[in-house]
């Protein structure tokens, strides 16, 4: 049994003195672990940062084996962002959200091709991606949740069928909501950012915390919740440092 | 094989890193060859040790002394501390003999995979170090991975209520590295990292 495929790189741990389990996220395979013989020493610890691009090799006797993954570096994302704060604080989140909601060898070729294309973003331009790099995050956590079946349903209002204006979402059902609709239960309701409708729009830090809110409810209640667990202490680190930005204006 | 002292000995031995079975039967071997030279001085070190050497309640560094020689060194710049991941990091810097001023050994990095959070680390006593004045400059020189970089910047963050200067360790090419040999991240980072 064996696979190269295009990777992403979403944890490694270090496994005996000089080995490590990786995990990575493949279009075709899903999220795939395997012992990388030598991923602890020096030389290779560059390769296996989360989020850096990569083209894996896997290989196993029998396919239910752990079996050992090879890689070679295609685009040194983490290597990029060490010094940009906010952009780190996103690939991390994602790389941990990853590594830790989706199911083991289930492809999910959308969160895939969006966390590739988040990631490229993020790491070829800092400046871009300190700009429109939170909005695009936030848009791949909602393809993250549509995927494992737990996606907002942002197509009309639940209330009065309206397309446009949507402001809130249900904190229950997912559903959209209109302000005309909210009415008396507006505060009850999470907050819908314009950044969700509209892929253009880049948002502010308000409409980040915002939609941190947003997303972070259902990762919390459907995708977490679940399995009571925790949602991973990295996507709390960016909600912290989101919510101190918004703060500042 | 040989009673079980020496079994005992070998799976103890066995666990030292760098360490297997096959180089832990070697290693006993030898000690037992010679008990009066090696094995005895070696037993009574590691006792000496074992009793003895504590971490710093300053620093954290490993000393027979508390505070370490290192903290109750009056030649040393008290204005400068460095902040480093582990007690390893601490001997390197050392060894480097680069720097002059004091040191704070952080215990770890921010790690959601370890499970290693906020809690986890050794910030507070930094903290009030950095309460009780003296200090100027931090500087923080934790790993280039995605996990010291991210404790290197929540740590920045904590210190920015301080009137101190926070400075990060730079990254880049290593002394005789030629850039053909480099990995693409090292040099990303370098190229990134340029100054004039």
């Amino acid at each position: 049994m064996e696979w190269e495929a295009p990777a992403i790189v979403l944890a490694a741990s270090s496994y005996g003195e000089g080995g490590a389990v990786a995990h990575v996220l493949t279009e075709h395979h899903g999220a795939f672990r395997g012992l990388v013989r030598g991923g602890g020493a020096r030389a290779n610890l560059a390769t296996w940062q989360a989020g850096n691009l990569v083209t894996a090799h896997w290989s196993a006797r029998l396919p239910d084996q752990l079996g050992t993954l090879r890689a070679e570096l295609v685009h040194p994302s983490a290597a990029r962002l060490l010094s940009a704060p906010l952009p780190l604080a996103l690939l991390s989140s994602a790389c941990a959200l990853a590594d830790t909601a989706l199911p083991e060898r289930e492809p999910h070729p959308a969160v895939f091709g969006e966390l590739l294309r988040l990631l490229t973003l993020l790491s070829l331009e800092v400046g871009e991606g300190e700009r429109s790099g939170p909005a695009a995050y936030l848009r791949w956590e909602a393809t993250l949740l549509t995927d494992l079946g737990y996606g907002m349903d942002l197509s009309a209002c639940a209330v009065s069928g309206a397309t446009q204006g949507l402001s809130h979402v249900s904190p229950r059902t997912g559903r959209a909501v209109s302000p005309e609709g909210a009415g008396p239960w507006r505060d009850r309701l999470l907050r819908l950012p314009p950044l969700f409708l509209d892929p253009a729009l880049a948002g502010d830090a308000s409409d980040w915390r915002d939609g941190l809110l947003l997303t972070g409810h259902f990762l919390s209640r459907d995708v977490f919740g679940q399995r009571h667990r925790p949602v991973p202490a990295a996507r709390e680190r960016l909600f912290e440092m989101v919510d101190r930005l918004a703060a500042n204006g | 094989m040989g009673g079980p002292e020496i079994e005992r000995l070998i799976a103890l031995l066995s666990r030292l890193p760098g360490y297997g079975p096959r180089s832990a039967r070697r290693a006993a071997l030898t000690l037992l060859r010679q008990p009066q030279t090696r094995l005895l001085p070696l037993a009574d070190a590691m006792e000496q040790a074992a009793r003895s050497v504590r971490s710093c309640s300053t620093c954290g560094n490993l000393d027979s002394r508390d505070p370490c020689s290192i903290c109750a060194d009056p030649g040393r710049d008290r204005s400068i501390v460095c902040v480093v991941e582990g007690v390893g990091d601490l001997w390197a810097l050392e060894r480097a003999g680069v720097h002059r001023g004091l040191y704070h050994v952080l215990g770890g990095t921010l790690s959601p995979l370890g499970g290693t959070g906020p809690d986890d680390l050794s910030t507070r006593p930094l903290l009030v170090r950095l309460e009780e004045g003296g200090v100027r400059e931090v500087i923080l020189a934790l790993g280039a991975t995605v996990e010291g970089a991210t404790t290197t910047h929540w740590l920045a963050d904590r210190l920015s209520g301080f009137p101190v200067t926070v400075s990060r360790v730079g990254q880049g090419v290593p002394m005789g590295g030629a850039l053909d040999v480099l990995d693409d991240g090292t040099l990303a980072a370098a190229l990134l990292a340029r100054r004039s």
